[in-house]
């Protein structure tokens, strides 16, 4: 061989924080590799199709499938995803190396908790689904390795609060860099979002599945699960928002509009994301409705943020299209970078955003919410949002990341781009497809609909549909091959080239902080921690007092 | 950008948001007055059992739908995987008060094109109510993953003229 490839000291030399980046985003994408694979087998079953008995012995049942599709997927994945861009932009753009010892740790312990909880999974010992509701009992080996995996996104969150106390001492009266400012509230948030599921696993269920305690009481349960159940999904959300506010507009060509603007929406986020769980159980008895309107209240005031990143992305977008060329009404949206894979996944993902916002704005609403409650809807609305938005958006980023990280250059840029336009069509047919029959027929979620003679027969009026979700399926495996084909096949082969993709694509702000009074009252952060803390009091505390104080457990059981 | 587009922006964007804010009072409102006037279809939380003894012990140890006046009340088991009783029959236009609990797992208590929709919880004692409007058969859904036979669980409620 003539070329001479760079050794992987060379490779990360100076930087040793990039291949710890690298290492937490291909864990993601393994476990993403895995859980997508049961992704298509659930759309055949709504499609009446049932593969699931050619999987065995490997795969026991549909509910197998199912919770490794949820917890591989919608935990794993989406926090490792977390850990991997939301410490290391932060640490590039400050120019500072993270405690790598620590970091090392937090990626240690992210391998050894899914390695713990995988082996209940895949023995078909944790069929509890990704929510495992209680009295449902998985084996304590699931318990304790998500605590140990859950826990070591805190890790995460002391790496980034320390280098930005740092920033602090090092720079007195200065703003904190955006990128900086957006995963310091990003982590925040997830702190105090995470105490819920903490507490639930920690002294409940791990106790619980020990045999230790006898029951567990199941609204509790529920109660602390959705504590963190709706905040988690900002937690997932905030990464795409800090590349779709800080990256994107660079890629595109363009600004972004407005820095301070950028730092309330996500202030909001870090006031508005925890108190609003009871919106995930206005079908139960046992909270009262006057808290469930108050949730109701407050969940809608979390779609300020995102109404603003809309009108800020849009007008930083026509900013860059613009730039390039585009002319009147609508001709700057013909300029953006279409053909570039990266921008292309967040536009998609964006767009897809649209729909899932207001299909969010139904469920959040009380009575509204009682005609889609656990029907269909529901994986319909959050696969619009964090099977699209969220992962097109690490998608996106990993076609330039992995190549900046390591400096091998992307593996057919053409598949790429087309793997991104045929997840986002099947992702648009599968969840429209699912609104429609949860919301018309009622059609359950989470059901093995095409192994049950009396289901197909009961759900026989939505026939024509179904057939929806199955196409959607094959369109979506036939993504999914082609999309971790170009991931595994960049990161794994020889060549490297540090010719290029040098520096992080951060985009420049037109109106900037300094001298700002928004940006200078975003600052306070300490302060507004608080807020937040007052905020979760006022909605949960009365609630769980009682909950906790007049409790009623359950012995457990495994019903699969 | 010069001064002038910024100051356009920012016009457009206030718009935007009071716009927005302003659909989101509309819809807390109108949530507001649908749980004012429509409050019966939503779950409301009785009294807490011992779900180990339901089966035994209390109303729900005899599943049953009875008639009384001009109204119907029904004590229902919704158990992994199915429901007792199992087919209710009433009259239309006269409403109907369903308790519902469980004796093992969490379920789904749903009757399609109505607004019941409740989250049947162990321990917990479920009240919803409703008045069919219209003759015919209604399905009963679990609509709340609860073991092997989750998607078998589905009954019905027969409403005649």
């Amino acid at each position: 061989m003539a070329v001479i490839p760079l050794s992987k000291v060379d490779a990360y030399a100076g930087h040793p924080e990039k291949k710890l980046t690298l290492y937490m985003l291909m864990l993601g994408f393994a476990a993403l590799l895995l859980g997508t694979f049961f992704g298509p087998l659930q759309s055949f079953n709504y499609g009446g199709l049932d593969l699931y008995p050619y999987l065995k012995p490997l795969i026991q049942s549909y509910y197998q499938g199912l919770s490794l599709h949820g917890v591989l997927n919608a935990i794993v994945f989406t926090q490792l995803m977390a850990q991997a861009l939301l410490v290391y932009f932060p640490a590039r753009e400050l120019g500072y190396r993270p405690n790598m010892a620590l970091a090392w740790v937090s990626w240690w312990m992210a391998l050894v908790g899914l390695l713990i909880a995988a082996i209940p999974l895949l023995l078909n010992a944790a069929s509890v689904l990704y929510t495992f509701y209680a009295p449902l009992k998985a084996h304590w080996a699931f318990y304790v390795g998500a605590a140990i995996f859950v826990l070591s996104s805190w890790v995460s969150a002391y790496l980034v609060l320390q280098m930005w106390l740092r920033f602090k001492r090092e720079n007195p009266g200065k703003i904190t860099p955006l990128v900086t400012y957006m995963s310091l509230i990003h982590w925040l948030m997830w702190f105090l979002a995470s105490l819920g599921l903490v507490v639930e696993v920690a002294f409940f269920l791990i106790p619980w599945s020990f045999g230790w305690i006898e029951g567990v009481d199941p609204l509790l349960m529920r109660t602390l699960f959705w504590y963190t159940g709706h905040p988690i999904v900002y937690f997932w959300l905030l990464p795409a928002y800090v590349v779709a506010y800080t990256i994107l507009p660079k890629l595109a060509g363009g600004k972004l509009i407005s820095d301070p603007l950028a730092r309330l929406a996500f202030l909001l986020f870090l006031l508005f994301s925890i108190p609003v769980g009871f919106h995930h159980q206005f079908a139960d008895p046992g909270i009262a409705p006057g808290w469930k309107f108050i949730h109701t209240v407050l969940t809608m005031m979390v779609a300020v943020p995102s109404l603003m990143t809309a009108f800020t992305l849009a007008a930083s977008l026509e900013n860059a299209g613009r730039a390039r060329g585009g002319k009147g009404l609508l001709g700057w949206i013909r300029a953006l970078p279409w053909n570039n894979p990266s921008v292309l996944a967040l536009l998609l993902g964006l767009i897809a955003f649209i729909p899932g916002g207001a299909g969010g704005i139904v469920n959040a609403s009380f009575t509204l919410n009682q005609a889609v409650h656990n029907t269909t809807w529901i994986p319909g609305h959050f696969h619009l949002q964090v099977a699209t938005l969220v992962t097109m958006a690490v998608m996106g980023t990993a076609f330039w990341l992995i190549p900046h990280l390591t400096g091998k250059p992307l593996v057919r840029p053409g598949l790429a781009w087309a793997s991104m336009w045929l997840w986002f069509i099947g992702m648009f047919i599968m969840t429209f497809t699912l609104h429609w029959m949860g919301f018309l027929w009622g059609i359950p979620r989470r059901a093995h609909i095409a192994e049950s003679p009396a289901a197909m027969e009961a759900y026989r009026e939505s026939a024509a549909w179904m057939v929806m979700n199955i196409v959607s399926g094959i369109i979506l495996l036939v993504a999914a091959v082609m999309f971790f084909y170009v991931i595994f096949a960049t990161a794994l082969q020889a060549r490297r080239d540090f010719s290029e993709h040098q520096e992080i694509p951060f985009a420049e702000a037109i109106s900037k902080p300094e001298g700002n009074s928004l940006a200078l009252m975003t600052e306070r952060v300490g302060f507004w921690f608080g807020v937040a803390v007052v905020l979760i009091l006022v909605a949960y505390g009365p609630v769980l007092f009682q909950m906790f104080t007049n409790m009623n457990p359950v012995p457990g059981m495994r019903l699969w | 950008m010069n001064h002038e587009e910024h100051v356009v922006i920012e016009r457009f964007e206030r718009g935007w948001l009071v716009f927005g804010i302003g659909m989101i009072v509309v819809f807390v409102v109108l949530i507001a007055y649908t749980m004012a006037n429509f409050g019966g279809s939503i779950p409301v939380g009785t009294q807490r059992i011992d779900p180990t003894k339901v089966r035994s012990e209390g109303e729900f140890a005899n599943p049953r739908i009875e008639q009384i006046g001009n109204e119907y009340v029904a004590y229902v088991q919704a158990f992994a995987f199915g429901y007792l009783p199992a087919e209710m029959r009433v009259k239309k236009d006269r409403k109907v008060t369903f308790y519902v609990t469980s004796p093992d797992v969490q379920h789904g208590f749903m009757i399609e094109r109505t607004n019941i929709n409740v989250q049947v919880i162990p321990g917990e004692v479920a009240r919803v109510s409703h008045t069919f409007r219209k003759a015919g058969e209604y399905q009963i859904i679990c609509n709340e993953y609860c073991g092997l036979g989750h998607a078998n669980m589905i009954s019905k409620i027969v409403v005649e003229e």
